[in-house]
């Protein structure tokens, strides 16, 4: 990575522990229509956008099935001035969050652009679109930007093909899922995803959300979005165990996991866990040759958006202490409403070498920057 | 809103009252003046919701946090969090001895003419 420019060390809302650069692993770029897709979609495609447009795997026609806390779920002021939704405005965002926090590299996460979508070769179509769009419009015009490579999960070979055509190009970051798949995400149902990743040499990250087409917990649908947010911390341990226990790591050694939105402070309460059954059940799984925390801790990476807060600060230095200091990833979740502004989400508690860490060393050191 | 010595306020004028609270939120420093002005959900019991204050209760534009526009205490935790506020009230400007800079002024024809 380039050293800081001037520009961004100045910047007002750059934290001053941020020696090893200021990388943000959760930036969410919004189409400002759907057409912007067309320059890349098949005819076939863009009359079937028009039509009938996308359909998620939920039970509703149009939206998402809670109602967010603010507005398309983002910041009140972060509707560009000059129109349309927020981050949907390259120079906007530019200047409301690069520019404003000295930003050195953010990775772009493009939700609900075709990822989840039912009819597999349509999904398909638009996450390629959407990839193509991502260099288009937003990575072209700033290099502090990084695109992921979106993929149609529910359709792994596609995946995988779109995953190996983006293969050592250095503008993508990662690869993009979301944590709500048909299937649990260590089944071999997706393993060409992992296979594909792996050989490329790109992280797979799970961003928190997507809809899998099953209710959400166990029971059915909450009556509430503070039960689909505070959901995730359940649902990503499902994901977490099915990617340990089905053996993905052990097939594919030098696969690399980033949890994105999922929060993390339940990890070392499933790794205990794990660790506890493991000597009675290992011969139900005997292709797992060594403590699922000892995986959690070569494979996973998670990032800070949500971080928890608790009230008694060493409690949260030493649940971040178990996950590693080397394995936490500073997030904004920009231009969301749960977003976090880098100065105060990373307590200071925490110490200078560690928030350096956190807020670019530990990224650079993952993804090679 | 009002920038004084280097603070941005925000202003409210709650049917004649007037009060001033910081423009930034004490969690993570949202501009609270880029918040809606609501009022506050109530409820005795689940199922039952009532609107309260209706104006009186300013959210954060970036994780809805809410205030107390008379107080500047947030509603879920009034105790420990507050967002600053300023004593506010009306005052004439005979009272302040405020003094504009002036320039004199006259009628001419159908012109009014300021000299500078």
């Amino acid at each position: 990575m380039n050293a800081p420019t001037p520009r961004a060390r100045l910047a007002p809302g750059r934290p001053a522990a941020a020696t090893l650069g200021l990388i943000d692993v959760d930036i969410h770029p919004r189409l400002a229509s759907w057409s912007d897709l067309h320059p890349w979609l098949s005819a076939e495609h863009r009359m079937r956008l028009a039509v009938y447009g996308t359909r998620p795997r939920h039970g509703y026609v149009k939206g998402p099935p809670y109602h967010k806390a603010q507005p398309l779920a983002c910041r009140r002021d972060a509707w560009p001035p000059g129109g349309g939704t927020p981050a949907s405005d390259p120079d906007f965002l530019r200047a409301q969050h690069l520019d404003h926090f000295g930003i050195d590299i953010g990775i772009l996460n493009p939700l609900s652009q075709g990822q989840g979508e039912r009819n597999n070769a349509f999904s398909a179509a638009l996450c390629h679109a959407t990839n193509e769009w991502q260099l288009a419009h937003w990575v072209a015009r700033d290099p502090r930007l990084r695109a992921s490579v979106t993929i149609p999960y529910e359709d792994p070979q596609a995946s995988a093909a779109e995953i190996r055509l983006r293969g050592g190009d250095a503008r993508f970051a990662h690869v993009l899922m979301m944590s709500r798949t048909a299937q649990p995400a260590g089944h071999p149902h997706y393993w060409p995803i992992y296979e594909a990743a792996a050989e490329v040499g790109l992280p797979v990250a799970f961003h928190a959300f997507g809809y899998s087409g099953h209710t959400m917990t166990n029971a059915g649908w909450p009556s509430y979005y503070i039960e689909e947010v505070s959901e995730h911390a359940t649902s990503c341990q499902n994901l977490l165990t099915s990617l340990i226990v089905e053996g993905v790591f052990v097939r594919f050694p030098s696969l690399r996991v980033v949890l994105i939105e999922c929060g993390f402070a339940w990890l070392p309460s499933l790794g205990w866990r794990l660790d506890a059954l493991w000597p009675t059940l290992r011969d139900e799984v005997p292709h797992l040759a060594e403590l699922p925390s000892e995986t959690i801790r070569r494979h996973v990476w998670v990032s800070t958006q949500p971080i928890e807060e608790p009230d008694r600060p060493e409690q949260l230095v030493e649940i971040m202490g178990w996950i590693g200091w080397d394995r936490i990833l500073y997030a904004s979740d920009y231009p969301h409403w749960d977003f976090d502004d880098p100065r105060f989400a990373i307590p200071a508690y925490l110490g200078e070498e560690r928030r350096a860490a956190i807020y670019g060393g530990n990224a650079r050191a993952l993804y090679g920057w | 809103m009002a920038e004084v010595a280097g603070r941005r306020i925000v202003i409210f004028n709650l049917g004649g009252e007037f009060f001033a609270l910081a423009d930034r939120c004490p969690h993570q420093g949202g501009p609270l003046s880029a918040g809606p002005v609501m009022g506050e959900i109530r409820s005795d019991c689940p199922g039952q919701y009532r609107y309260h204050r209706p104006g009186e209760i300013l959210r954060c534009p970036w994780h809805a946090w809410e205030f107390d526009i008379r107080t500047g205490r947030s509603v879920c935790d009034p105790r420990r969090v507050k967002t600053g506020s300023y004593p506010a009230r009306l005052a004439s400007g005979a009272e302040l001895a405020l003094q504009a800079e002036t320039f004199p002024v006259r009628v001419e024809e159908s012109y009014v003419v300021v000299e500078i």
